[in-house]
């Protein structure tokens, strides 16, 4: 019977029990994940089954770290999108959010791109850390994107991008996010990408200032090849800000129509 | 003529343009992002594409943040 255990195939008699195989292969796992799910009790093993070992506190060997990072997804969604590139354009609230949601799940290519750095207000909703200040925010994400996946690749441009350099800097990229600031630069990313690749989708976002109920955010397809999440109405202004809580519903909706995209289904 | 507008059948009369369409329903040329037949239109060219009877036009008005 064909399991894998810790991503590597393994073949075990019928009849093999998740506890006797883990004090076999791996004497001492205190946390057992089966098919992306916390096992708590021993049971039969089942042709299939994706059974993970971990000991907690101990630091996998480098051959089956990246085994262990993905054990709670989903089976069978890493491998679709260890392949894929995904660019953003814009690395703030938005950008820099949907960039750690798609890192940790193992995106294999990440195309990064924003001009600015990282500055102290930026920190009420943006991916980054004191110590990051002053850093252009292309390197600072980069740096946290390595300490949470070190397998990821993150190709990086710290520049304005504009109608010309749109098509260039993500000419391969499997989707793409828009995640400016500005609704006028928003607009005009989403038509610069659709014009030059009709058929690759957009994930754009527009209507997530204030603290509204988080319910009035949404993903909706609005165009062939165009998804735009958020409340299509809260703009930030005076008296409306930016802030983590709401900014980070609309980011990881984006991130999630990502996913789904890149798994073939509409977000 | 009939021109169905982000899923909606609606009847409008003096239209020609992309450009037209947008005065008439009051929106920014500079924040939206526009559609038709799904083709999505240059902001330079809304001056010069047509809005004919049946079209099926999506338009997104993006508002600020992020």
């Amino acid at each position: 019977m064909k399991i894998l255990v810790n991503e590597r195939p393994v073949v075990v008699g019928e009849g093999t029990r998740l506890y006797e195989l883990r004090d076999t292969l791996y004497p001492g796992a205190d946390c057992i994940v089966v098919n992306g799910f916390p096992s708590p009790v021993d049971r039969t093993l089942r042709e299939g089954d994706r059974v993970v070992f971990i000991k907690r506190g101990e630091c996998p060997a480098p051959e089956e770290f990246e085994a262990l990072l993905t054990a709670r997804h989903t089976p069978g969604v890493h491998e679709k999108i260890r392949t894929a590139t995904v660019g953003i354009c814009g690395l703030g609230g938005l950008g820099s959010s949907v960039a750690v949601a798609l890192g940790r799940i193992g995106i294999g290519r990440l195309i990064l791109a924003d001009f600015d750095v990282v500055e102290p207000s930026n920190l009420n909703r943006q991916c980054y850390f004191v110590d990051q200040i002053g850093m252009p925010k292309t390197e600072a994400l980069k740096a946290t994107l390595m300490r949470l996946n070190p397998y990821l690749k993150v190709v990086t441009h710290t520049q304005r991008v504009d109608e010309a350099s749109v098509a260039t800097l993500f000419e391969e990229v499997d989707v793409m996010v828009e995640a400016l600031d500005r609704a006028e630069e928003k607009a005009r990313l989403v038509e610069a990408f659709l014009t030059s690749y009709p058929t690759v989708p957009v994930v754009a976002a527009s209507g997530l200032a204030g603290f509204g109920p988080a319910n009035e955010i949404e993903t909706r397809k609005v165009m062939k090849n165009l998804y735009v999440c958020g409340d299509f109405t809260s703009e930030a202004m005076e008296h409306q800000g930016l802030m983590a809580p709401r900014v980070g519903v609309a980011a990881h909706h984006q991130a999630n129509a990502v996913l789904r995209l890149l798994l073939g289904y509409r977000p | 003529m009939k021109v169905t507008i982000n899923g909606k059948e609606q009847e409008v009369s003096g239209i020609k343009s992309v450009r037209d369409l947008l005065d008439h329903l009051g929106l920014d040329c500079s924040k939206v992002a526009v559609e038709v037949n799904s083709c999505v239109i240059k902001r330079d060219e809304y001056d010069q594409t047509a809005i004919s009877h049946g079209d099926v036009v999506e338009i997104v008005r993006f508002v600020g943040g992020g």
